[in-house]
């Protein structure tokens, strides 16, 4: 049995914040119902990423959506609207990504929704917060990077910003929607009270930066410096960093630097004693490491390291990863049917429970494929023929 | 009320994901109690960012423990175990991120642990789970990042793998640990039993690339190209990216390559009339981008396109950002007074819970500063 099953989710999200947060509720044993405009739906089946669409969806809609159950509504129809409602009335969390305003115009808002369930969690997550001069600005997450200053901390210094190259913004602010909704349940299950959860991408990025933040308070607001070369982290001092080999690329994490010099036959680095200096000087110490690991292959440089307990790694691409037995063993693809009869290979949940993966079979549902199903399950009033 | 008051932790675990897990439970109301080993306390005091250390610990160290108790004992030594035990007895929750086997040798695995306190949820954190080939392997940051495809995916087409500088796959990994946790003492509420929750570096940070490995997997397994230059992600059309104006540089989100030429008033982009060669010719749009965008400031050129409706933003460091009224009205901020009496400004949990902002002023402790009234509460 998971965790969560029993709990009922309405998701009125789109895109990626608010759905990974339901992906994950999900994968924990909740049911969620996504409740979807006719026609399009979730935005996110036509957005398409490497222009791969995977039977009349976007790869990416197929990878968030997994698992959860489509109703089609038209939230500005008088009829889909209270059908909404009336399913809402059933649900123990609500979860929306409306941008401020529109949510009240909907009539949806929380002191609404506290009125016809008044134990329900109710969750939103915005870009930007409710307040303040960026409140209505697009939530989209390369742009909150570049705000956030999260840009500066990739990359080596003579670069412009680099992002990171993935949809972290949205992913941590879907995360920490999670965490609120799973403790505000707690305390529902506790104290049979609601509660109203909100997180904001800009928050969680911020969030995520707390300890450059922090570092950054507490050095007086000195600038940002990234390393000249081989770069993994502005604040961290040598080795750390990733270096080209006669084979590819080799990343040393923490170490001492003289005991590396010694292993690895480079006297040059002996001279080091000092950790203050590892820091300090990681810019020449870098170039040294450099030029002499680009003399030898990767797994040359692993079979001396590792056996030393130096902390260090092949730096692989996803088809070494995937093939790799190290990988494999941890099954952490699995492979989903749509009700269409449509299949499809993607991860399942990072969690498991009493030794037990968190899977399940359940692809990406069709747009209001649900809608019928869930209208006689819940009584609610049946809707016409679309 | 906060949501976990009355919820227990002891957090065996050290260095930052199993911490900063705690740390978002703590400021969610949970006691959190950290279990250190006498003198050196947990490993992670001694892990700094530019050797920045305050009253015996790093600033990391503070920034992730705050808001927690200290309880010293030696874990090899009996009568030190027993305690450990009761306290074990009366938690909700432990966390631990030893290596696998570690636990056992002590005592403290979950068998061991839930014959004690058959209702406990017992959260461990490894590198790459406890079978096959990598299990013994330091699980660390970088590393993760490094041999997950992690690195691949940031920085320009020449450029080496380029890692994020930041813990991403111990703070990513940290949230799902705290989400397991939070869904067993769920399931515990119907159940009255505990839980065994594992996360691993490694499988985090795999579900952090979810979307774009599913595209891989599903889309003929092609490893997705960088842009050449200005490279944001790789998977997405132009004009996705970076790009440099007289005084600094903006980003441009998803749009039409069209629609951007008309807006500004240029023609060469506006031949890209189909959208299939916003992919095909995507480092030829950005080219011609380039071109344009450096000529005149970041604010003209966010005046113009934000007026137009077009996703864009200037690109800010800290000093510009955390001193920006968009930042200001957050009010993330919180500062910690520390017992040296040296303060530390750091953030607050980035969660709201029915309006309200969640600040926790109380800093990181000394090794084994509660120790003593541990032992006179509890024990």
């Amino acid at each position: 049995m998971k965790p969560l099953e029993d709990i009922l989710i309405v998701d009125l999200t789109q895109f990626l914040s608010g759905p990974s947060a339901t992906l994950r509720l999900a994968d924990l044993g909740a049911r969620v119902i996504k409740v979807e405009r006719p026609v399009t739906g979730d935005i996110c089946r036509q957005h398409y990423v490497s222009n791969v669409v995977l039977h009349g969806d976007s790869s990416i809609f197929r990878a968030i959506n997994r698992n959860k159950e489509s109703f089609q509504a038209d939230l500005k129809d008088g009829k889909d609207h209270e059908m909404v409602l009336q399913l809402i009335g059933k649900a123990d969390v609500l979860v929306h990504n409306f941008r401020p305003g529109v949510i009240q115009r909907l009539g949806l808002d929380y002191e609404s929704i506290k009125k016809i369930n008044p134990t329900i969690v109710y969750g939103e997550i915005s870009g930007y917060g409710t307040q303040g001069p960026w409140a209505y600005n697009p939530g989209q997450d390369l742009l909150l990077q570049a705000v956030s200053g999260l840009t500066w901390l990739n990359g080596n210094a003579d670069k412009g910003p680099v992002p990171v190259g993935l949809a972290l913004v949205d992913i941590l602010s879907g995360a920490h929607l999670a965490q609120g909704i799973l403790s505000a349940l707690l305390k529902k299950i506790r104290t049979g009270r609601g509660t109203k959860v909100s997180v904001s991408m800009l928050e969680s990025i911020i969030d995520f930066q707390f300890e450059s933040i922090t570092t950054f308070y507490h050095d007086g607001g000195a600038p940002t410096v990234r390393p000249k070369s081989n770069s993994a982290h502005a604040y961290l001092g040598a080795p750390y960093g990733v270096y080209k080999t006669k084979d590819g690329y080799l990343s040393l994490a923490m170490g001492s630097i003289p005991f590396l010099g010694e292993l690895l036959g480079c006297q040059a680095l002996e001279k080091y004693q000092e950790p203050e200096d590892w820091f300090r000087k990681r810019d020449e110490i870098k170039k040294i490491l450099a030029d002499h690991l680009g003399t030898g292959t990767t797994p040359h440089w692993l079979a001396i390291l590792e056996p030393a307990d130096i902390w260090c790694a092949k730096v692989m691409d996803w088809k070494d990863l995937l093939d790799h037995e190290g990988f494999k063993v941890l099954e952490m693809i699995q492979k989903v049917d749509t009700s269409d009869g449509y299949g499809y290979k993607t991860t399942r949940c990072p969690i498991s429970i009493n030794g037990e993966l968190l899977t399940s079979t359940s692809g990406s549902p069709a747009l209001g494929e649900d809608t019928r199903d869930i209208c006689n399950e819940f009584g609610l009033t049946e809707m016409g023929e679309a | 009320m906060k949501p976990l008051e009355g919820i227990l932790v002891l957090e065996f675990a050290q260095f930052m994901a199993g911490p900063s897990a705690g740390l978002r439970l703590a400021d969610l109301g949970a006691r959190v109690i950290k279990i250190e080993r006498p003198g050196q306390g947990e490993a992670g005091r001694k892990i700094a960012l530019k050797n920045l250390f305050l009253d015996g610990s790093s600033l990391v160290f503070h920034t992730a423990n705050r808001n927690k108790e200290s309880y010293t004992a030696n874990l090899k030594d009996a009568k030190d175990l027993e305690r450990v035990q009761k306290l074990i007895a009366r938690a909700d929750v432990m966390t631990h991120n030893f290596r696998p086997g570690v636990m056992e040798k002590i005592g403290l695995d979950y068998k061991k642990v839930s014959q004690i306190n058959s209702g406990i949820v017992y959260a461990t954190v490894t590198g790459y789970g406890t079978k096959g080939t990598w299990s013994s392997k330091p699980g660390q940051d970088l590393l993760i990042q490094s041999m997950s495809g992690f690195a691949g995916l940031s920085g320009d087409r020449d450029d080496a793998p380029t890692p994020v500088g930041a813990a991403v796959s111990d703070i990513v990994t940290g949230t799902h640990l705290a989400q397991g946790i939070l869904a067993s003492l769920i399931q515990r509420e119907h159940t009255g039993k505990g839980t065994l929750v594992e996360v691993s570096l490694l499988e985090s940070t795999v579900d952090l690339q979810f979307e774009l490995i599913t595209t891989y997997l599903n889309g003929g397994q092609k490893i997705p190209k960088r842009a050449e230059k200005g490279n944001a992600l790789a998977d997405l059309s132009a004009p996705y990216g970076v790009y440099p104006t007289r005084n600094g540089h903006i980003v441009l989100a998803m749009g039409s390559v069209t629609e951007l030429g008309a807006i500004l008033d240029n023609e060469a982009l506006q031949e890209y009339t189909d959208a299939q060669s916003w992919f095909t010719q995507r480092d030829e749009i950005m080219d011609l981008l380039r071109g344009v965008l450096v000529d005149r400031d970041t604010e003209d050129w966010m005046a113009l396109l934000e007026g137009q409706g077009f996703w864009c933003a200037p690109v800010f460091d800290y000093r510009t950002f955390l001193s920006h009224e968009g930042y200001e009205v957050l009010k993330m901020d919180q500062e910690l007074l520390l017992p040296s009496g040296e303060k530390v400004r750091t953030l607050r949990c980035p969660i709201r819970l029915d309006n309200e902002r969640i600040f926790s002023p109380k800093p990181a402790p000394r090794v084994g500063q509660h120790t003593e009234e541990i032992i006179k509460e509890l024990l």
